[in-house]
């Protein structure tokens, strides 16, 4: 057999038992694998016709060597036919709906023809057709006749797992005693007087001598005498004979079994005949499906599959032992079931109601189900997701002098990871210089390829010679450098930003370096989190990394249109502070500030200072960085309304609302109206400005910073107060029986509801109080304000009061009978019993309210575990259904078989990634009419651009193309 | 053209020409109507720039639409909470939210965990209360306990039900007269009991026929589970003045607890163009396929809102809401629904239940022709979606340039 060089198309079925003999490479007969020697035991479960395993040694079927060898089937004959556990219940099925005479389906032809025309019909409409299935043999297990031949049907008993029985209802062998019973008078009824014999031979019309005779024990009333004295006497003179079936019966029956007849049954008869489901011979896997392992004492361990053979063999032998000395029925029928058992655990080791086969430790065997099924089974685990090289994982670490194109990887990651260089007369001297590097310097080689195909490793030793020997036409995997492109990625990968492609900077150390800003996709923090990285081998696949997946390809988010990333953090908390209140600058700090952009010269001072001095604002530094063009007003976080004209920042503060993630104005709008480079260089440069401004103003929060002046506390500690009195008030108008309930509830929620409501107040005015206390030079205000991070709650809960603890949405009310806790009189309806903490973090918690504290965190925690797996699932899910669909050409959304699924994705046909959710369609007509009437267009280029004749150019790396990179400010690095 | 003064027939033609859809053409018309004409060249200008950026707004082809929705979706799933009950809008109503709600819409179970029905009202029974009281009163399921008092009398062994005869010309405000209602009481007591009554004004009495204490305590029970008015499924409806997003004035909302959708239409005052339930199935037996799936994309919608994740783009739940109609009925998305009826064995296999997906392909003789993403990961080869979706046939475009100038104009290629 040839292995295809592709596959086409994938055929199910069964096979004919002729079939596996005929590609069996041996017969096995013997249940041992090796001998005292080593060697392996002909015709034995590890018979080198079936594969090699070992390295060096020659497969005896197909001649190759261990690795290229897939292996081959051998097979066992059974010495008497099996079930196939996987069939039962279909088994099951035909054993109902034929006739065990002649085989037939149990329906009439007419019958027939119906169901196998409603099988294609939903076949056609691509439905379940188990529906059809299942009513073609509930009806055809009706038929007390066969229609075909007329024998009579009997009932077929299923004893899970594979036990068949034929029941067949025949007179109970105790038939007098209990027409005798039935015709006595019942003792508790007065009315009833019983029957006579000779009233029941006159309503049964059967003669008075006969019933004498039956009830003597002297006839056996069978057929309609039995149906007649059964409805006279209203009771059951049957009893079920059960006949077992034996595989062997069950085989003879189902070869009778016509062609037309199952495919009613929804059965391919050209690649499925029902009788090859009782198994004849069978199948031995290759070793190269079960190696054997060799342990460190030179003990060799075995693959539960051969096991499991060696079980089956064994008890096989056994089978035919016993059966040609002519031992008793019962003794054959025992290894009988016990070689069904053996082959049942085999195919399947899960099957409910069998004890599972052990391991001799107690360990339930991997058979063949277990080894497909589950998450790491060989679908999902082996086929879908695949293992691949030039991988390389370890923690992270923040860079803010990358650029968020880039990644810093370690020297010993780079050195492991290589890229295949084909080596021409253009590049022979920098691939011969990377072979003399050798593997261990870097940017070395680890491997040459010769022409003729033959790969040589680079050593140390053999690198200098090796490197003169290297030609065009040879190829170099050359050790990763900077500028080459690799893929980046964070578990757990919920959106497609979780995969991107960064270009290389090769750093020492042992981390991957990020810039900050490309944390929101990644939802990565530096707490010790892993990422993973992958070296990409085909120039196709650079290729579409560069176009598609680069991380400022990345930056509109398509779940809402905007941008996800952006200014984070400390950043903001820096354009925070540059741009509110505008503070002054004197030339020294506007270069500092500026200096690790790319803007090398100021703009126009903004004035003088009083003593004559040139200041230039904070506002004026931003606008810097800003397009010349740019017009934009918004209103910021902070609250005040920003106003950008002509590229330059006139009022407003700068915070998230303006450069954040998620969504902040500015960085949306260049990678919307500008170009994908330009917000990448926007946002690499804000980041830098950001951090020089917070280091020149200097940010730093520590406790004192949440504490409020003694008079506040007093404040709070009354509002706090008449919210308890508040609350005591309602628990007293509820105790009085006068609460009047809200509609739809009871008086008992009711009451609950409002005292959480005054409790939430009481939080909130604690929450003013303190927050009339803060300055707003104040760095937790500053950071909530700007939403870099915190909220005013964080700072509420600091300095004011926690306030109420919830658990299910209530306030606390479990522990003991009527009571949270023991220091509580019972049904104390009051604040503090039920977990409202009126203290602050800052002045701190008291032990009880601690405990409510963490019964609410506890109940946070809990949440978090069970959503992550049940969105887990439901992602999984989600993808799994939607995987198909792809837009074509003429903007219908079709699954890969042509399905039509809508006729214009989202009913106009616009990219989720170009328009937000919260605007129609990301077309500014006015504004495009007045840029052509007023033909303000710079040069005609720019206009052709506007027009949409002429396409923007293109930047594929940090290093090269057009647009503002590096290429621009520095020279190209050379590679080493 | 008619309605603008300043768009003459050259510039409709030059914009008329462009590939742009009506709404945007309408736009530019009202842009150079403001502007009180401009120049063909310049008109032709705008429209270029507009067609432009539109095309650049559009999907790309060869996008996978299907993968980015399904992430779209999921994953603001790990933000959202697990909490069960909490309110919406109405604080009355418990309702099914987040993740929890999620997942149930997505598995498109036949009854939500908790049922509920927004009802609109038309006319004046919007407007006044009485008559919207009317329409609670003809759905939510009255009991007994409501109307009146129960007590049940061992020693003569009669049930006595004491009527409130406020509650009954409240529930009832259509008779004028408190008798006829308590004989209709009666009446639905005989039937529903299969005993006989008897009444004296608002009082009605029955006992069992034969005395027995069973009986007795029996008849209690089940006469407490007897529906006098209104629709059984219904337990509680709350009324609710709400500003009406269209016209701005204010109207009569109803909520209730408990759906049923098909029996609720018909009652008179309801409009039936604006009463939704959230049962996805009621929906679709009673007003067809396209409105569940509108009913769909609602849902998850407000369940998003609810949660604050209303950034989530409408065309991410358009599509899976179609995915879910695609076959003219409600589909699941997982292993009963969508995943479960691909055509590809291995996909299917791949998903859920493994074994069972290979055992019936083999009986059934299926064969897979690896159209679909899943299969092709599986057998090694490139999916046929995005970039794998692109042939790339190479050729010399002198040859094929010559051939094209014998014929007169280029021949469409078949792919």
């Amino acid at each position: 057999m040839q292995t295809p060089k592709e596959i086409g198309a994938i055929q199910f079925g069964l096979m004919d038992p002729e079939t596996y003999r005929d590609m069996s490479a041996t017969k096995v007969i013997t249940a041992d694998t090796y001998d005292d020697d080593g060697y392996p035991i002909d015709m034995g479960l590890m018979d080198p016709r079936l594969g090699v395993i070992d390295p060096g040694l020659q497969c005896r079927t197909c001649g190759s060597h261990s690795g290229s060898c897939n292996g081959h089937f051998g097979h066992i004959e059974l010495a008497a036919p099996v079930i196939h556990v996987g069939f039962t219940k279909l088994i099951r099925r035909l054993l109902r709906s034929t006739c065990r005479e002649c085989g037939r389906l149990s329906l009439t032809d007419e019958e027939s023809e119906e169901f196998r025309d409603g099988l294609t019909r939903t076949e056609e409409l691509g439905e379940d057709w188990t529906d059809v299935l299942k009513s073609a043999v509930r009806q055809a297990r009706k038929a007390n006749n066969c229609p075909h031949c007329g024998a009579p049907q009997h009932d077929i008993k299923h004893e899970k797992p594979t036990t068949y029985y034929e029941v067949q209802d025949v007179l109970a062998g105790d038939y007098s005693e209990r027409i005798a019973s039935a015709m006595q008078p019942d003792e508790d009824d007065e009315d009833d007087a019983g029957m006579a014999p000779s009233t029941l031979a006159d309503q049964t019309g059967i003669e008075l001598q006969r019933v004498n005779q039956i009830l003597s024990g002297e006839f056996r009333p069978v057929g309609d005498d039995r149906k007649k004295l059964e409805k006279a006497l209203d009771v059951d003179l049957t009893e079920e004979d059960m006949n077992k079936l034996m595989p062997s019966d069950i085989r003879d029956w189902f070869e009778d079994i016509p062609n037309e007849d199952i495919v009613t049954l929804g059965i391919d008869p050209n690649r499925a005949r029902p009788e090859w489901m009782i198994l004849t011979v069978l199948p031995v896997p290759p070793v190269t499906a079960r190696p054997s392992i060799t342990l460190d004492n030179g003990q060799r361990s075995e693959d539960d599959l051969t096991h499991k053979l060696v079980d089956i063999i064994r008890i096989n032998q056994r089978f035919m032992e016993n059966r040609e000395a002519g031992a008793p029925q019962l003794i054959i029928e025992d290894l009988w079931e016990l070689l069904q058992y053996h082959v049942t655990t085999f195919i399947d080791n899960e099957i409910s109601g069998t004890p599972p086969a052990r391991h001799r430790s107690g360990r339930p065997l991997k058979t063949l189900s277990q080894r497909l099924k589950g998450k790491e089974g060989r679908f999902r685990g082996s086929l879908s997701g695949k293992r691949v090289n030039f991988s390389a994982r370890t923690v992270i670490s923040p860079d803010p002098t990358l650029s968020l194109n880039e990644v810093g990887v370690p020297e010993r990651v780079a050195r492991e990871m290589t890229q295949t260089m084909n080596v021409t007369e253009r590049n022979l001297e920098r691939a011969q210089q990377y072979v003399r590097n050798g593997p261990e310097g870097h940017p070395g080689a680890n491997y040459v390829k010769r022409p003729d195909g033959r790969r040589l490793k680079v050593t140390e030793k053999n690198c200098e010679e090796l490197a003169d020997k290297v030609e065009p036409a040879w190829e170099v995997n050359r050790h990763l450098i900077d500028g080459d492109i690799v893929i980046f990625n964070r578990q757990p990968s919920l959106h497609r930003m979780s995969i991107m492609a960064h270009e290389v900077v090769v750093m020492p150390y042992k981390t991957f370096r990020l810039n900050t800003v490309v944390c929101p996709p990644y939802n990565a923090d530096f707490d010790g989190d892993e990422m993973n990285m992958h070296a990409l081998q085909t120039e196709e696949a650079r290729a579409e990394a560069r176009v598609l997946m680069r991380v400022q390809e990345q930056i509109l988010s398509p779940r809402f249109g905007q941008n996800i990333i952006g200014a984070i953090q400390d950043h903001i908390s820096g354009t925070y502070l540059l741009t509110n209140g505008n503070p002054h600058f004197s030339e020294t700090q506007a270069l500092d500030l500026l200096r690790a952009t790319s803007i090398d010269t100021l703009p126009e001072p903004a004035g003088e200072e009083e003593d004559g001095r040139p200041y230039w604002t904070g506002r004026q530094l931003f606008s810097e960085l800003l397009p010349d063009d740019l017009n934009l007003e918004f209103s910021s976080s902070t609250g005040d309304d920003v106003v950008i004209r002509d590229g330059q920042l006139v009022e407003g503060t700068i915070d998230e609302d303006a450069v954040g993630a998620f969504g902040g104005e500015v960085v949306d709008t260049l990678a919307k109206v500008y170009s994908k480079t330009r917000s990448r260089v926007f946002i690499n440069e804000v980041a830098s400005l950001a951090m020089r401004a917070i280091m020149h103003f200097g940010f730093s929060i520590g406790i004192d910073d949440e504490s409020i002046p003694e008079e506040a506390n007093e404040q709070v500690d009354e509002a706090i107060q008449s919210a308890y009195d508040r609350v005591q008030e309602l628990i007293e108008i509820y105790e009085a029986g006068e609460l009047e309930s809200l509609p739809g509830r009871t008086v008992d929620e009711t009451l609950e509801m409002k005292i959480m409501q005054q409790l939430g107040k009481a939080r909130d005015s604690a929450g003013e109080i303190a927050d009339d206390h803060f300055t707003d030079e104040n760095p937790a205000v500053v950071m909530a304000r700007s939403g870099a991070r915190g909220s005013m709650l964080n700072l509420t809960q600091m300095a004011g009061c926690v306030g109420q603890q919830a658990v299910r949405g209530e306030r606390i009310n479990r522990g003991y009978e009527g009571r949270t806790l023991s220091h509580y009189q019972r049904e104390d309806l009051s604040a503090e019993a039920h977990g409202f903490v009126e203290n602050s973090y800052r002045g701190g918690l008291t032990p009880r309210e601690f405990f409510f504290h963490a019964m609410g965190g506890r109940e946070g925690l809990v949440d978090t575990a069970v959503r992550t797996s049940k969105s887990g699932y439901l992602q999984r899910r989600l993808i799994n259904a939607l995987s198909e669909l792809e837009a074509q050409y003429d903007g219908t959304v079709r699954d890969t078989s042509g399905t039509i699924v809508q006729f214009e994705f989202g009913e106009d046909g616009t990219s989720p990634v170009k328009v937000s959710s919260n605007e129609k369609d990301g077309i500014d007509v006015e504004n495009i009419a007045d840029r052509v009437m007023d033909a303000e267009f710079t040069s005609d280029e720019e206009k052709e651009r506007f027009l949409g004749r002429r396409e923007p150019p293109t930047n594929l790396s940090e290093y090269a193309g057009p647009g503002l990179d590096k290429a621009q400010s520095t020279e190209v690095e050379s590679d080493d | 053209m008619t309605e603008y003064e300043h768009v003459t027939e050259d510039v409709e033609a030059l914009v008329e020409d462009r590939d742009i859809p009506r709404r945007l053409k309408l736009r530019i018309y009202d842009t150079i109507e403001e502007r009180e004409g401009v120049s063909p060249a310049q008109a032709d200008e705008i429209a270029q720039a507009v067609e432009a950026r539109y095309l650049d707004t559009r999907v790309d082809p060869l996008d996978p639409v299907g993968t980015v929705s399904a992430q779209s979706i999921g994953e603001p799933g790990t933000q959202m909470t697990m909490n069960t009950f909490h309110y919406a809008g109405v604080a009355e109503i418990d309702v099914t939210q987040g993740l929890p709600r999620l997942i149930e819409l997505v598995d498109a179970r036949k009854t939500p965990d908790t049922p509920m029905m927004t009802v609109y009202l038309e006319g004046e029974y919007a407007t006044e209360r009485e008559r919207a009281h009317e329409v609670v009163w003809s759905m939510e399921a009255t009991k007994i306990l409501a109307l009146g008092d129960v007590s049940t009398n061992v020693a003569d062994m009669v049930v006595q039900i004491d009527l409130n005869e406020d509650t009954l010309m409240e529930r009832w405000p259509t008779v004028d007269n408190v008798d006829t209602v308590a004989q209709e009481i009666a009446e639905t007591i005989e039937d529903a009991l299969g005993v006989k009554t008897r009444r004296s004004g608002t009082v009605v009495e029955f006992g069992p026929e034969a005395p027995s204490y069973r009986r007795l305590l029996q008849l209690v029970e089940e006469l407490r589970d007897i529906v006098f008015k209104g629709i059984e499924d219904i337990t509680r409806v709350v009324i609710r003045k709400e500003e009406n997003d269209e016209t701005g004035d204010e109207e009569f909302v109803l909520y209730t607890e408990g759906s049923a959708f098909g029996d609720v239409l018909p009652i008179e005052g309801v409009d039936a163009s604006r009463t939704t339930s959230n049962n996805i199935h009621e929906i679709h037996r009673n007003l067809g396929i396209e409105a569940a799936r509108e009913a769909i994309i609602n849902e998850t919608m407000n369940t998003l809102r609810e949660q604050g994740l209303d950034d989530v783009n409408v065309r991410h739940l358009m599509l899976v809401a179609d995915i879910m109609t695609n076959r003219g009925e409600i589909e699941s998305i997982g292993r009963h629904g969508i995943s479960g009826s691909k055509d590809s064995v291995l996909a299917r296999a791949a998903f859920e239940v493994t074994v069972n997906h290979l055992l019936d392909a083999a009986i059934h003789g299926e064969e897979d022709d690896l159209d679909g993403v899943i299969e092709n990961v599986i057998v090694g080869k490139p999916i046929a979606i995005g970039t794998g979706d692109v042939d790339l046939r190479m050729g010399s475009i002198e040859a094929s340039a010559d051939d094209e100038t014998d014929a007169a104009a280029p021949e469409p290629s078949d792919d």
